[in-house]
């Protein structure tokens, strides 16, 4: 039963990057259309952010989990001034594939520059040791992480519903005309919300540095996986994709325990499952007309 | 859809200039082994079927699927498998190989053409991914990291083990593949596809069963990518996960859309162009293979949509105001403001919205 808990306890930690990464996804696919495949590279570029301000700066993590997402945010507004901007209104399959194009040339920038090798970074002292959960004790800064990752979630989830910049966000979301109509800007917030999505990502990834492999590939295949958290949840949904986000985490953590050979596949398996039950996803609308 | 903008009409040439066309593709198909390393050539044309396969879906009926390495991946295994366990002829193993990805993809289609449009790509590729990982567990049938080694090239007693003349003996299965996909391109069935691409509401309004159309066509196209797949582990001696990796759907992809989507011919020439450029860069000793993959799908997507072929097809398109180009079809940009050109499609999707 303790390793059962211990277990879910793990999947909740590794769901956390699932959330954050999937709310970035979800944010920027609901203000422009666009699904980014770059989001990954932009994970893994966080955890190397940490690791050259650490290296280069002598910076220890706590500013870089300030400083890497703010200047992730910043380029990912640049790429969207420069490359996503000039697609948004095409197929939104275009959009899909420049960003794969775009994650394909900084996970092999940072491949040759790195190397395929894991970069040891350490975790900040005051998150060392661990800490007595009651039934078991945990590492320290796990828990951080779990609960760094639900404050973000809320503090997203509030703003996009009891602000007046997340309302015209949302509003932009759906009728992007009758916004247009009432006054209000569309085109003033499509570039910050592409920055703030990747911020997230970076910020992902700033947490991922002192517990996971920091490598080139550490992105790759975990924005696949992504994808399947957000068909899960429901793409369009900002809650629904967090949510699936834990969700998948668990499963897979569970999944490892009893058949180990599957654990990978689980999410797929969760999602084949979906698709089947309920394609929109189980926090997504259903689409009215089938294009 | 705004593929179909770039896809156009398919009576563009002359008989004369088709079959002059023709014969030049088939001279350069017998002739590459004597120019080219005959193994790289036989890249090129495997990869080609490959792209072509992927053209039936995302030129023809415009669904994206970013998960073909499944089918191509797992004929290279089958293939591999059927091989090296029975000994038969390798057209028969390739057959097998081939009817493998087909039941493979059944079940993938049934679930994925559930969605459309973007998720359906995010779909696929998942697929694939699950397809990549029980691959990469289930070691004892497929070697795991080692791959599938010692495939051997058996035909019946023939030595093939000169890469010249076993270009000539799968030449023709591949040609055969090539063959079948522009016979269900021109076909009645053909036609229905483009329908569904160009209007699925108004196909499915006109009695088409629109979502068995979309895993019929699925299914051939992976058989075909299977037929490429298992030519390619044949020609190769083995299988790896890097045939069922994600960077295998990606670089299909890149083919097609550089050769020029809904072409039919011009996936080809992606691959030939993308082969050739991989073979450069690995015998200069050059690493940086998906820099340039990612620098070519920038490219492409940002400055060059048409593609090669749809880029030659276009320059010589007729000028006489002919019909076709009448609804300004020329025309391929929209204005380029977000907010003032979405589409009722693109609404709908963002309708679901947070």
């Amino acid at each position: 039963m303790d390793a059962l808990l211990q277990q879910l306890f793990n999947g909740l930690v590794s769901g956390s990057f699932y959330a954050l990464l999937a709310l970035g996804l979800s944010v920027i696919f609901g203000m422009l259309g666009v699904v980014n495949f770059a989001h990954g590279a932009f994970y893994m570029l966080g955890a190397f952010g940490a690791l050259v301000l650490l290296d280069s700066f002598g910076l220890n993590w706590w500013l870089a989990l300030l400083l890497v997402p703010i200047g992730l945010g910043l380029a990912g507004m640049v790429v969207e001034r420069l490359f996503v901007h000039r697609l948004v209104a095409l197929d939104p399959l275009y959009n899909f594939l420049l960003t794969f194009g775009i994650a394909l040339i900084l996970q092999d920038l940072i491949r040759l520059k790195y190397g395929v090798a894991s970069q040891p970074y350490d975790r900040p002292d005051v998150l060392g040791g661990s800490v007595n959960l009651g039934l078991f004790s945990y590492p320290k800064y796990q828990v951080f992480v779990l609960i760094f990752s639900i404050v973000i979630s809320v503090l997203v989830w509030l703003v996009l519903n009891r602000t007046r910049v997340g309302m015209i966000v949302r509003a932009s979301t759906e009728r992007a005309e009758l916004t247009k109509s009432f006054g209000i800007d569309v085109r003033r917030w499509i570039t910050p919300v592409f920055g703030f999505g990747i911020a997230l990502a970076g910020l992902a990834g700033v947490l991922a540095a002192p517990m996971r492999a920091v490598n080139s590939g550490m992105g790759g295949d975990l924005i696949i996986v992504i994808f399947a958290v957000v068909v899960i949840g429901g793409l369009g949904s900002v809650f629904g994709s967090v949510a699936a986000g834990y969700i998948v985490g668990m499963l897979s953590a569970v999944g490892n325990l009893y058949v180990p050979a599957l654990s990978q596949s689980l999410v797929f398996i969760l999602m084949a499952l979906v698709l089947l039950l309920r394609p929109a996803g189980l926090f997504g609308r259903e689409e009215g007309v089938l294009a | 859809m705004i593929i179909s903008r770039l896809v156009e009409g398919s009576r563009r040439f002359s008989t004369g200039v088709r079959i002059a066309l023709l014969v030049t593709g088939l001279l350069l198909a017998f002739g590459m082994p004597w120019f080219i390393y005959p193994p790289v050539a036989l890249d090129i044309v495997a990869w080609g079927l490959f792209a072509v396969a992927l053209d039936l879906l995302l030129g023809y009926t415009g669904l994206l699927s970013f998960g073909h390495a499944a089918f191509w991946g797992s004929s290279a295994y089958a293939t591999g498998i059927i091989a090296i366990e029975s000994g038969l002829p390798f057209y028969l193993a390739v057959l097998g190989g081939a009817v493998v990805a087909a039941l493979i993809a059944l079940p993938i289609a049934m679930l994925s053409v559930r969605r459309t449009g973007i998720y359906f790509a995010m779909v696929t590729l998942a697929f694939a991914q699950l397809v990549f990982y029980i691959a990469n567990q289930w070691r004892s049938v497929t070697g795991g990291e080692n791959g599938l080694q010692g495939i051997p090239r058996e035909f019946f007693g023939l030595d093939l083990s000169d890469s010249f003349f076993f270009y000539y003996a799968a030449l023709p299965l591949l040609l055969l593949g090539l063959c079948f996909a522009w016979r269900v391109v021109h076909s009645p069935f053909g036609r229905v596809l483009v329908a569904i691409r160009e209007n699925p509401a108004r196909a499915r309004a006109l009695g088409y069963p629109v979502d068995r159309y979309k895993v019929q066509v699925f299914v051939l196209s992976a058989f075909l990518a299977g037929l490429a797949g298992g030519v390619y582990a044949i020609s190769h001696g083995f299988a790896s996960l890097q045939e069922v990796y994600w960077t295998t759907s990606g670089k299909v992809v890149v083919m097609t859309i550089l050769g020029g989507m809904g072409t039919l011919w011009g996936p080809v020439l992606g691959a030939g162009v993308i082969v050739t450029l991989e073979d450069f860069l690995a015998t200069a000793g050059i690493d940086a293979n998906r820099v340039l993959m990612g620098a070519i799908f920038v490219i492409t997507v940002l400055l060059f949509r048409r593609g090669v072929w749809g880029t030659v097809r276009h320059l010589f398109r007729p000028r006489d105001g002919g019909s076709e180009d009448a609804g300004g079809g020329d025309r391929e940009e929209p204005d380029p403001d977000p907010s003032d050109a979405r589409s009722p499609e693109r609404d709908r999707a963002a309708a679901r919205g947070t």
